[in-house]
């Protein structure tokens, strides 16, 4: 009996594909699918077509499961619409909507040309509208994946972007550290900081930071940690860029740090400088004034 | 038998390099050849190569404070070199910071924190005549 209302929804679309095709386009823009401007008419058109044909082919072989192989090729039409727009900043509701207002055009379609009694093309409505129900729900699944993985690639990248380390001359790196420090970016920081001494066999690593909020006693263990891990390694560390209001509230939450601290990237630098027996002067003017003349 | 791990005398430094999997007995046995050998070729420095080893447990850790601990008691310095950047990781997220030691990136560098030493004991005894 399923497959019989089946073959109904698939006749009705082999014969007036052209008219739910026009229906379904109307419903749409009712819905003011193209008021946002994100998609042109034409390329709607074709998207409609092509679910369509495709949506056609699968109820041709007489399938009824959306799961099912048959059904493969709706299945990636709609997997492909979902995350382009996922990816164009369409709402979840817009995109259901695709699917959904499918449901009206193929009712009115089959109203104006039952052929079989009442109860047959009830039956074959409410089989259609369990389907278009489930492919609209696996829509809104495919949209959400695409976001999902929007948002960790977007966290993967916050991640990697504001932990860079610099070479600031040999043997000394610097690690500016910009944001709120917790574990998971510390591990990143520690890492990164600890790949770049061997790289570039540093001996010296200033920790600036500035760009931290905050410092409270989680992130000055992190900060202890990553100082540990790095002196293991052979490399001394020197933190910088702590600004009054930081040392203030580290000193009245009893934050101890036991390292070599400077206020300044540029006076950790000269210690950093100074324990390498570097000193930096300046070129005497005698040498200018015999220069120029 | 026990696989030992060759201790070799450069002057008056012993150097260790570690290139296999470390496990309790092997590190136990170093612990001891070392000690010995210190007292018998009256070594200044210790120097211990870790660069080939990729992992490390608390035991490790612990042998490595121990050597550092010994040899101090026997008047020569430890340095360890090369760890890998996991091996920091692990050490301290174990809590282990082996504060008695010293460390330096590689063999090059550690050589001359043991050297450095020496000369600023040297000049340290010309003061003081």
């Amino acid at each position: 009996m399923p497959k019989a209302n089946k073959l109904v929804t698939s006749a009705l679309l082999n014969s007036h594909q052209a008219e739910i095709l026009q229906q379904w386009m109307r419903r749409l823009k009712e819905d003011g699918a193209l008021e946002s401007g994100r998609i042109r008419e034409s390329e709607l058109q074709a998207q409609c077509s092509d679910f369509l044909s495709k949506l056609r082919d699968a109820l041709a072989k007489g399938s009824n499961d959306i799961d099912g192989a048959d059904f493969a090729p709706v299945r990636a039409v709609l997997t492909d619409l979902s995350s382009s727009r996922a990816t164009q900043g369409f709402s979840p509701r817009e995109t259901a909507m695709f699917v959904f207002s499918l449901k009206p055009a193929l009712f009115d379609a089959a109203q104006k040309h039952a052929d079989g009694d009442a109860a047959s093309t009830m039956e074959a409505n409410w089989q259609t509208g369990l389907m278009l129900d489930r492919l609209g729900l696996f829509t809104t699944e495919a949209y959400q994946k695409t976001r999902e993985t929007l948002i960790v690639r977007q966290q993967q990248e916050i991640a990697e972007l504001s932990t860079p380390v610099i070479k600031l001359w040999d043997g000394i790196l610097a690690l500016p550290l910009i944001g709120t420090l917790d574990s998971q970016r510390t591990q990143v920081v520690m890492e990164n900081l600890l790949e770049s001494i061997v790289a570039q066999g540093a001996t010296m690593a200033i920790i600036d930071i500035t760009g931290v909020p905050t410092v409270d006693t989680l992130t000055a263990q992190h900060l202890l940690k990553t100082v540990a891990a790095a002196r293991l390694m052979g490399a001394d560390c020197i933190l910088s860029g702590i600004r009054p209001q930081i040392a203030q509230t580290m000193v009245h939450l009893g934050v101890e740090l036991n390292m070599v601290s400077k206020a300044t990237l540029a006076d950790a630098f000269s210690v950093a400088l100074a324990r390498q027996g570097r000193i930096v002067t300046k070129r005497r003017t005698a040498n200018n004034n015999s220069a120029e003349g | 038998m026990v696989d030992r791990i060759p201790i070799l005398k450069l002057g008056d430094v012993l150097l260790v390099t570690i290139q296999v999997d470390m496990h309790d007995q092997i590190a136990t046995a170093l612990e001891e050849d070392l000690t010995a050998r210190i007292v018998s070729s009256s070594a200044r420095g210790v120097l211990i190569d870790i660069s080939a080893l990729e992992i490390v447990d608390s035991f490790i850790g612990r042998m490595l404070d121990n050597i550092a601990a010994i040899s101090r008691i026997l008047d020569a310095d430890t340095v360890v070199v090369g760890m890998r950047p996991a091996v920091a990781i692990t050490l301290v997220e174990l809590g282990l910071t082996l504060s008695g030691v010293k460390t330096a990136l590689d063999v090059d560098r550690g050589m001359a924190l043991i050297r450095r030493r020496d000369e600023s004991a040297v000049d340290d005894a010309d003061d003081s005549d």
